[in-house]
């Protein structure tokens, strides 16, 4: 009786559709396989299934290092999303997150070194902040639509930090930033005698509370009642007296905040990864995009959806030995998100399986009798 | 028509029956119309009417039950299997493409098309001789966004005959119109009908059943009640059938009691959006404690907007407001909520719901952030669970899943109780209440009714904005009766007719000049 309630729950109905969307989209994949190389198309196929379980414990490692900032990125796009806005600014938030976090990492070497990784990320949630807020601060008093104003700040942030690093902290034989003081680098807690072999460090952790954190949040305090209705219905809202205004904001410095400290989490890591002089938008706020699509914007939902893409993702590596480029897992990842756009059909299908069933186990009922 | 011993029907449901989960929307109906008559179906909020008449239409498959037309067994899977027998509806909300002119929105899905360009030439004779002969006034280079509700329903009206329907649905038709307009879409039906063309005419106002039907269909709770001949059966038996007891259309009113001056607005300026002009110009009045207050008017008098001001939904232009001798102009909304104003607004949807939030989450729209509800910024769900229940219970709230259904799969009237309810049980000074009883049936508009009077006599002040005559004579005190922004009449119920009453509404005679 229990396990049918739970079957019918819309929790369930909403993971069933994400669920159809990636088997959609990895099969999506498999076509693009046999087309460019069908012999090891097979092959190739696998290792993107596998994912980090090829490479056994430290493979695993390897999905979690990979998954924690794009959680991150996610968290802040489906944070602003509760509140009706579309962050598409997540890589400058990242980007600015990321650059903070080394500045006070290469600089900041007074600092004890319990200390100093934790100055570094809340150095990073601010420079995030920052960058969230000043689109929030345009959508609030000028109604600037919050999509154009956050992709001029990708600009913004991704230009800026170039001409930052080669200011501040430039390591000009390999075009990138300096490496950070020791102190500044995430704890590993044990993780990488756990994970043997890979960049594993308590970032993962802190992307799981936080996960937590946005979950609470949203659904159990009195702001997160603000903030969903203010993005449900703005009107009503203003009815009721909210400050919808002063939601936007606050939504939009938190999502920067979040999405900053994924960019922490990454360049702090001790993984051989630097700040790259590139004239490059972070990838890492658009794969947010997407895992908040994928998790229907539900942190908890988010949490799982960065594993999988992580999970993936690092399939898409190991199958270069097959020949194949790695590219392909984008093309699959893009898929993924395109058939999630078709959730709503997959629900409806659902719903209709349930109806069938019920009908069903209605008749065998009267069966029994 | 041929008079025999079998009675030839367009139009036949036969015991249908449409099961939504649990929930029988339309238990075993039988819906049977006659050619050239106009069939008024007649039902509370959530009886099943839509829902019947989208299995007519094809929006929805029946789970029993057969549909015949002209005596032949039909099967109708979809809107297009709908409109290919014939069959046209106007929906309650229309469904217009708001930037295209009337001709384009009425060719659309059936543009004439020469080597693959659009051919409008025969389309618009043929629009505007069908606009003549009702007498339309239809301009159809207008674009849909610039013209009134009213014609919006003619250009539906116009789509359904462009493509020669003989069955045509209208569904709660009167619901957005002005009573002028309702009174030529009465003629327009009833020269449709003249013209061999039979109407399924979805309603809960009485007054119209009786104006324009023949027979008439009730439903109740997904039942079906019985059919009747509209001209033998007393309105007060209609509502009887329809609700299942008996119904007052009299509002009952103790004696008043006026008290201080509660409400106060004072040279109130509000400029329009659309042109220039101020669409509240200079009003000043008074509302007393134990008055109900009426604001009467045809819609786009400047209601809305003097609403809007006194609430603080839209900044003043000009003016001031006191409540309680506390002038409260530049306060926010919380401020004035929290002062004890309680307003329920005109667009329910729009102002009044978070409509994907659940019952009890509405409830507690304004209240949330209240000791008694939060404590350290976390809500207490408990506390809200068990308020919302009481609140459903004390105001008679209907939905089926109790506080935890979302409030947007509620019915219209189920809605508004549970906007009346949090507006009420936060013990108000001030009560503005907007069009409350727009769409709702006579049930729901008796309670809601008695709720307001019921605040008048506990001493509150009610403003109450109704475009509604019937409404206007009956539960008022006092009326104000706006033209074109300004107030132009300040009367008595008992002392004004009907007549004169639509004399000032429609700017023809003034005795209330400006204030200078």
């Amino acid at each position: 009786m229990k396990r049918k309630k739970l079957f019918q729950g819309e929790g369930i109905v909403n993971f069933s559709s994400s669920l159809m969307a990636i088997i959609a989209g990895l099969l999506f994949g498999l076509i693009i396989l046999l087309i460019s190389n069908p012999s090891q198309a097979w092959n190739g196929f696998m290792m993107i299934i596998q994912g980090g379980f090829t490479d056994g414990i430290s493979g695993i490692g390897n999905v979690l290092y990979t998954a924690t900032p794009i959680i991150m990125t996610g968290l802040s796009v489906g944070f602003a999303f509760k509140t009706g806005l579309f962050n598409i600014g997540a890589s400058g938030q990242f980007t600015m997150g990321a650059f903070a976090a080394v500045l006070v990492g290469v600089k900041m070497t007074f600092l004890p070194a319990g200390l100093h990784w934790v100055v570094a990320l809340i150095a990073a949630m601010a420079a995030g902040a920052v960058w969230g807020f000043v689109p929030g601060l345009l959508k609030a008093c000028l109604n600037v639509n919050e999509v154009i104003s956050s992709i001029m700040m990708n600009y913004i942030g991704m230009y800026g930090v170039n001409m930052a690093i080669q200011e501040f902290c430039y390591d000009q034989v390999k075009n990138q930033s300096l490496p950070v003081a020791a102190g500044a680098n995430l704890p590993r807690a044990g993780l990488d005698k756990l994970f043997p072999g890979t960049n594993l460090n308590t970032g993962i952790l802190i992307a799981v509370i936080f996960a937590v954190i946005v979950y609470i949040v949203l659904n159990k305090t009195t702001f997160g009642y603000e903030l969903k209705a203010c993005g449900q219905n703005p009107s009503a809202s203003k009815y009721a007296g909210i400050n919808a205004k002063r939601n936007v904001i606050l939504s939009m410095v938190i999502a920067g905040a979040l999405a900053g400290l994924g960019g922490a989490l990454l360049y702090l890591a001790n993984s051989g990864r630097y700040l790259q002089v590139l004239d490059v938008i972070a990838a890492e706020g658009f794969n947010g995009i997407a895992v908040a699509l994928l998790g229907l914007s539900n942190p908890i939902g988010i949490l799982f959806a960065g594993l999988f893409i992580g999970h993936i993702t690092v399939g898409g590596y190991n199958m270069q030995l097959f020949d194949f480029v790695p590219e392909v897992i984008d093309m699959i990842i893009a898929a993924i998100i395109y058939c999630g756009a078709l959730s709503l059909l997959f629900k409806e299908m659902i719903h209709k399986f349930q109806q069938k069933r019920t009908k069903k186990s209605a008749a065998n009922g009267k069966g029994d009798k | 028509m041929r008079e025999g011993t079998k009675v030839d029907y367009v139009i036949e449901m036969n015991h249908i029956t449409k099961q939504f989960g649990d929930f029988k929307a339309n238990d075993d109906i039988t819906l049977q119309v006659k050619k050239g008559e106009i069939h008024a179906l007649l039902g509370e909020n959530g009886a099943g009417k839509s829902t019947l008449m989208s299995v007519l239409f094809g929006l929805y498959q029946p789970e029993g039950g057969q549909i015949k037309l002209n005596g032949k067994e039909v099967k109708i899977n979809n809107p297009n299997d709908a409109n290919d027998l014939g069959i046209g509806m106007v929906h309650q909300h229309f469904k217009l493409v708001h930037n295209f002119t009337v001709l384009e929105s009425i060719v659309l899905g059936r543009e004439t098309i020469r080597h693959g360009f659009l051919k409008m030439d025969e389309a618009r004779k043929k629009i505007m001789e069908l606009s003549e002969r009702y007498k339309f006034k239809i301009d159809p280079d207008a674009y849909i966004s610039d013209i009134t509700v009213g014609m919006q329903q003619r250009v539906e009206i116009l789509k359904m005959l462009y493509c020669d329907n003989d069955i045509l649905i209208f569904d709660e038709p009167t619901a957005v119109l002005t009573p002028q307009e309702i009174e030529e879409l009465m003629k327009v039906m009833k020269q449709l009908v003249e013209e061999g063309k039979s109407i399924i005419f979805i309603t809960h106002k009485l007054n119209e059943i009786k104006a324009v039907a023949n027979r008439c269909t009730v439903l109740r709770k997904g039942r079906y009640i019985g059919t009747i001949d509209v001209a033998e059966t007393s309105k007060e038996a209609m509502s009887e059938m329809m609700v299942g007891r008996k119904v007052s259309f009299i509002v009952e009113k103790g004696r008043q009691k006026l008290g201080d001056v509660a409400l106060e607005v004072k040279d109130l300026v509000m400029k329009s959006k659309t042109s220039g002009k101020n669409a509240v110009n200079h009003v000043s009045f008074q509302a007393r404690k134990g008055e109900i207050l009426c604001i009467a008017g045809i819609d786009g008098n400047g209601q809305s907007e003097l609403v809007y001001g006194i609430t603080g939904m839209a900044p003043l232009d000009g003016g001031q407001v006191f409540m309680n001798g506390k002038e409260i102009t530049q306060e926010s909304i919380r401020q004035k909520c929290k002062d004890g104003m309680a307003h329920i607004p005109e667009d329910r949807h729009k102002d009044g719901l978070v409509l994907d939030f659940t019952l009890q989450e509405n409830l507690v729209l304004q209240t949330y952030y209240e000791k008694r509800f939060q404590s350290h910024g976390f809500i207490r769900f408990d506390k809200i669970h068990t308020y919302a229940e009481e609140l459903i219970k004390q105001f008679d709230i209907r939905s089926s899943q109790g506080a935890v259904s979302q409030a947007r799969g509620m019915s219209g009237g189920n809605q508004q109780k549970a906007i009346i309810a949090r507006e009420l049980d936060r013990n108000p000074e001030v009560v503005v209440a907007v069009q409350p009883v727009r769409g709702l049936d006579v049930g729901a508009i008796e309670y809601i009714h008695k709720q307001l009077v019921r605040q008048r006599d506990e001493g509150k002040a009610v403003l109450l904005v109704s475009l509604e005559l019937d409404e206007v004579m009956n539960v008022s005190d006092r009326i104000l009766v706006m033209y074109e922004g300004e107030i132009v009449a300040d009367v008595v119920p008992g002392e004004v007719t009907v007549e004169e009453l639509g004399l000032y509404m429609a700017g023809a005679k003034r005795s209330v000049g400006n204030e200078a």
